[in-house]
């Protein structure tokens, strides 16, 4: 049997170690009629044939189109590198670091990571990583209420529609109050946000740049939230952070983001990475693990998982959160990947990303009839594009073509069937926005 | 070692894309711009590549090292699953894909992954359905705690508490608590859940009752058909914790047997690799009266053989993950279940049990195995008797570290006192298992001839043990803080 590597004659001497007749007497505990009514699991394959069956399902997926989609999850470029340092077995076949002297390298990575993040959003502090972008606004908006010990969170609706609905799941149960104020022509409406802001309120959330593209500063709508008594979440976007007004900047208490961008593979919507980040008043209410550097007897320099006070295998019911596994090998990723693009690479990445964008919409708006949702807002990678017609027939028209034209806002945005949201990374080029643009134009 | 980022030189050139024709503030306003640098390593690739081969000769796996990690079930992940996970074909998929008009023809191979992986774990525990998105076992317990919420409000009927035995693994009461759980805590008898313990805290006000089977000390519940009696007549829904799934594959049905929520974790389990802590997967199983509470979106196979995904129950708990999981965690289990099929899931339990009774049999001369029968995939030991000259469990742990062996887990479960939970799982050879056992007899012979020996390890690895409380106290939890 593959992977089990006992001969008949091993059993034999090991089952008379034990003192039983047969593998079958260990099991006896288990009643007769506990056992199996069936196991109608099919018989094994050899790794050859179960490779062919995996190719063959691979090869009905349609992966090889020219690609707009976006939506929070995006396709940048990852050096071969990162690839190959990923396979090293020491990293993942290792488990969650509890021997720290034996996972100086699984600890130290953490560690380096939690730097690379924190400076990325100009956070003090930052966490191991959770499961997502999702379930990190979930977490952050949960250390709010911790420590506000308030009931009220203000969401804004230009926060991606998904976190907003895996919100929504997990807040059923612990009477909160979720209060979601509605975007303006793809803007966050800070009047009315600043409004809803009130002493009763434990955070407010509000995504950079947001679910339609647009790029904001909300700095004044933090220092409200300040003066509330309030926490203020920024839900950002790793690659873009290189050159746009940080979370920190804007006077933040926690940041969290999908950190897909940052060299993970699209996957099928994972495994993805959850970055979460704060200012060191709240990293007692951090889930999750985090990394911390010490010293031995000796004073030579190591890392040890540290304030683990807050977790469930020490607090219990009590604890800050109940996640035990988190990402980690996507947060090596990550951090993998962040080193061999560097500062520069990533802000060229992000500088790109951006110019496609803006070529991309310059091309789109030159068709009659098509405009931007709101033209006088600044937007980054991604925009929002407004047809004569409901977006979902162009991308219908365009996928013929072999291209993804975006993701149409209908289905989570009512009143707006007719706007799609088109995403540009640095992997697109002019030739491949000019196609996207000639052939809109024949749809329309 | 020192940091990536010390060893930074501005200027050196890494993986770079072309330079921008334009710059942001061609289009974005300054006042929206970033101030500063990040601050980020300029490295050359070589620099990058030679920093994390050298971190990753700093830490023990299971390609390099036996990893007798008790409840985590540290079992060779089989290299072909990351390439199959890595095809481009699964790999470039975007998430968004099929929520786009005719989207679902974008993606059927991968609906039908997730469609037969579900299939394959109906079959294997023998609920009536399953769904992927949960992302780890924790995950799975609290889909599985809100489903359990769900059931009983949709009944009329809402419950405040959930019963943890006090040897359930800590994610369980903390899972319960974040769905808006009191938790109520029952002693075991014997190593086992006690049904007349558990029959005096059984009331109305039950949700469910989280169980773990084998338990975290490797035995077998033998009252389980009379908890499922107490269960069925309080009307609380009864929890099967998945991490110790490896003891019963092709034995024991946990559907079949009448748990109603069942969590698994395809990184113990299943042969996924544990990534330093990360991704795993925890789907959950559910008994027929629970399917209308499954997380949205389900996989859907139409009568032409299509496959879809659907969102319309209008009794779902929602969303949990955003998309379906993780998914290319889930490849590599599906993979692994087609490799080994039906009779050998059944041959990794047989020989996981084997394994770790061995073990047992050759170690219970020098340790205290305070449950000392037959157990099932794992066993936990006692260093009680070694406390008497100073020698506890946490010194023995180190003293294997300096062996070549990852530790065992140790203190926990925390009803044994000095507990050592040693798993040693199917794929590991006799010949390890008898060179365990022999390094751990001069472990313990030396407890007794020169405990200074054993309280001083490690002394072998890049460093001794570290200072824990002055972590916490200085929180240097980042290059720039401390």
């Amino acid at each position: 049997m593959p992977y089990i590597p006992h001969t008949p004659d091993e059993v034999r001497e090991m089952l008379d170690v034990i003192g039983a007749a047969s593998i079958d007497e260990l099991f006896a505990e288990i009643p007769a009629e506990l056992r199996p009514k069936s196991f109608d699991v099919p018989p094994g394959l050899t790794e050859m044939e179960v490779r062919r069956r995996l190719e063959r399902l691979a090869a009905k997926n349609r992966t090889d189109m020219s690609s707009f989609l976006g939506g929070g999850f995006y396709d940048h470029y990852v050096p071969s590198a990162a690839d190959m340092l990923l396979a090293r077995g020491e990293f993942y076949t290792a488990y969650t670091p509890y021997q720290p002297e034996a996972s100086q390298g699984t600890l130290q990575a953490i560690f380096e990571y939690q730097t690379a993040v924190a400076r990325l959003f100009e956070m003090e502090c930052a966490n191991a990583g959770v499961y997502d972008g999702g379930t990190a606004l979930y977490e952050a908006v949960m250390m709010a209420v911790r420590h506000t010990r308030r009931k009220k969170v203000v969401v804004s609706e230009a926060v991606n529609p998904i976190y907003r609905i895996v919100l929504a799941t997990y807040t059923k149960n612990l009477r909160l109050t979720l209060v979601t104020v509605p975007h303006m022509r793809g803007s966050d409406d800070m009047a009315a946000l600043t409004q809803a802001v009130d002493a009763e309120t434990a955070a407010v959330v509000v995504q950079n740049p947001n679910f339609f593209g647009t790029i904001q500063d909300f700095t004044s709508l933090f220092s409200t939230a300040r003066d509330q008594g309030a926490v203020s979440i920024l839900s950002g976007y790793p690659v873009l952070q290189t050159v746009l007004k940080t979370p920190g900047a804007m006077g933040a208490d926690i940041a969290t983001a999908e950190g897909q961008s940052l060299g993970l593979p699209l996957s099928f919507g994972g495994p993805y990475l959850g970055i979460m980040t704060c200012r060191k008043a709240l990293v007692r209410q951090m889930p999750g693990r985090i990394a911390g550097r010490t010293a031995d007897a000796s004073g030579r320099t190591g890392y040890v998982l540290t304030l683990q006070a807050r977790e469930q295998h020490i607090r219990r019911q009590k604890a800050t959160s109940n996640i035990c596994s988190n990402q980690a090998l996507c947060a090596l990723r990550a951090l993998v990947n962040l080193c061999l693009t560097g500062e520069e690479g990533l802000t060229r990445q992000a500088a790109l990303s951006i110019e496609n964008a803006h070529y991309a919409a310059m091309r789109l708006c030159c068709i009659p009839e098509i405009t931007l949702l709101n033209r006088d807002l600044p937007y980054g990678n991604e925009f929002t594009a407004v047809f004569p017609i409901n977006a979902k027939k162009i991308v219908r028209a365009l996928a013929d073509e072999g291209i993804v034209a975006g993701f149409p806002l209908g289905r989570y945005y009512p009143g707006l069937e007719n706007a799609l949201l088109v995403c540009c990374t640095e992997k697109h080029g002019r030739d491949e926005i000019d196609r996207l643009a000639r052939k809109v134009e024949k749809a329309l | 070692m020192s940091t990536v980022f010390a060893k930074s030189v501005p200027g050196r050139e890494g993986v770079w894309p072309e330079k921008p024709r334009t710059e942001p503030v061609d289009f974005i306003p300054e006042g929206l711009l970033r101030g500063r640098d990040a601050n980020l390593p300029s490295l050359s690739e070589l620099d990058v590549v030679r920093h994390f081969t050298r971190l990753s000769s700093k830490n023990y796996g299971v390609d390099s090292n036996f990893y007798p990690l008790g409840s985590c079930t540290m079992k060779y992940n089989p290299k072909f699953t990351e390439e199959v996970a890595a095809l481009p074909g699964f790999s470039r998929l975007h998430p968004l894909a099929p929520q786009l008009p005719g989207g679902g023809d974008m993606v059927p191979g991968a609906l039908e992954v997730m469609y037969e992986t579900e299939q394959l774990l109906c079959q294997i525990t023998g609920m009536a359905a399953f769904t992927l998105h949960p992302m780890a076992g924790a995950h799975g317990e609290l889909t599985g705690a809100l489903m359990m919420a769900a059931y009983h409000a949709d009944k009329g009927h809402a419950k405040t508490k959930i019963i943890c035995p006090d040897s359930a693994h800590g994610t369980n009461p903390a899972s319960a608590a974040i769905a808006g759980y009191e938790v109520v805590s029952i002693a075991s008898k014997d190593g086992i859940i006690d049904p007349e313990a558990l029959a005096a805290v059984l009331d109305d006000q039950v949700a469910g009752v989280m169980m773990t089977v084998p338990n975290t000390l490797g035995l077998f519940e033998r009252h389980l058909p009379r908890i499922v009696e107490l269960c069925r007549a309080a009307d609380a829904l009864l929890y099967y914790d998945g991490a110790n799934l490896n003891a019963i594959l092709g034995k024991l049905r946990v559907g079949d047997a009448g748990f109603d929520v069942v969590h698994l974790n395809l990184h113990k389990t299943f042969g996924t690799p544990h990534g330093g802590g990360g991704p795993g997967s925890g789907p959950v199983g559910v008994s027929e009266r629970l399917i209308p509470y499954l997380p949205i979106s389900r996989v859907f196979k139409d009568e032409a053989g299509r496959f879809s995904l659907r969102y319309d129950y209008p009794k779902s708990i929602g969303y949990v993950a955003p998309f379906y999981g993780n998914f290319g965690v889930m490849l590599k289990a599906y993979a692994y279940i087609l490799r080994l099929g039906g009779e050998g899931l059944t041959r990794v339990s047989e020989n996981a049990v084997l394994a770790a009774n061995y073990l047992r049999k050759r170690l219970d001369d020098l340790l205290d195995v305070p449950f000392d029968r037959t157990c099932m995939h794992e066993f936990v030991a006692s260093a009680e008797r070694q406390g008497k000259n100073g020698v506890h469990a946490l010194d023995i742990a180190k003293a294997l570290l300096d062996r070549g062996y990852h530790a065992p887990t140790i203190y926990f479960p925390l009803i044994v006192k000095e507990a050592i939970m040693i798993e040693p799982t199917e794929t590991e050879s006799k010949d390890t298992l008898d060179a365990f056992v022999t390094d751990l007899r001069e472990i313990l012979a030396l407890a007794e001839t020169n405990p200074a020996a054993i309280t001083a390890a490690p002394v072998t690895l890049p460093v001794g043990r570290l200072d824990e409380t002055r972590a916490a106290r200085a929180m240097e939890i980042t290059d720039d803080l401390g």
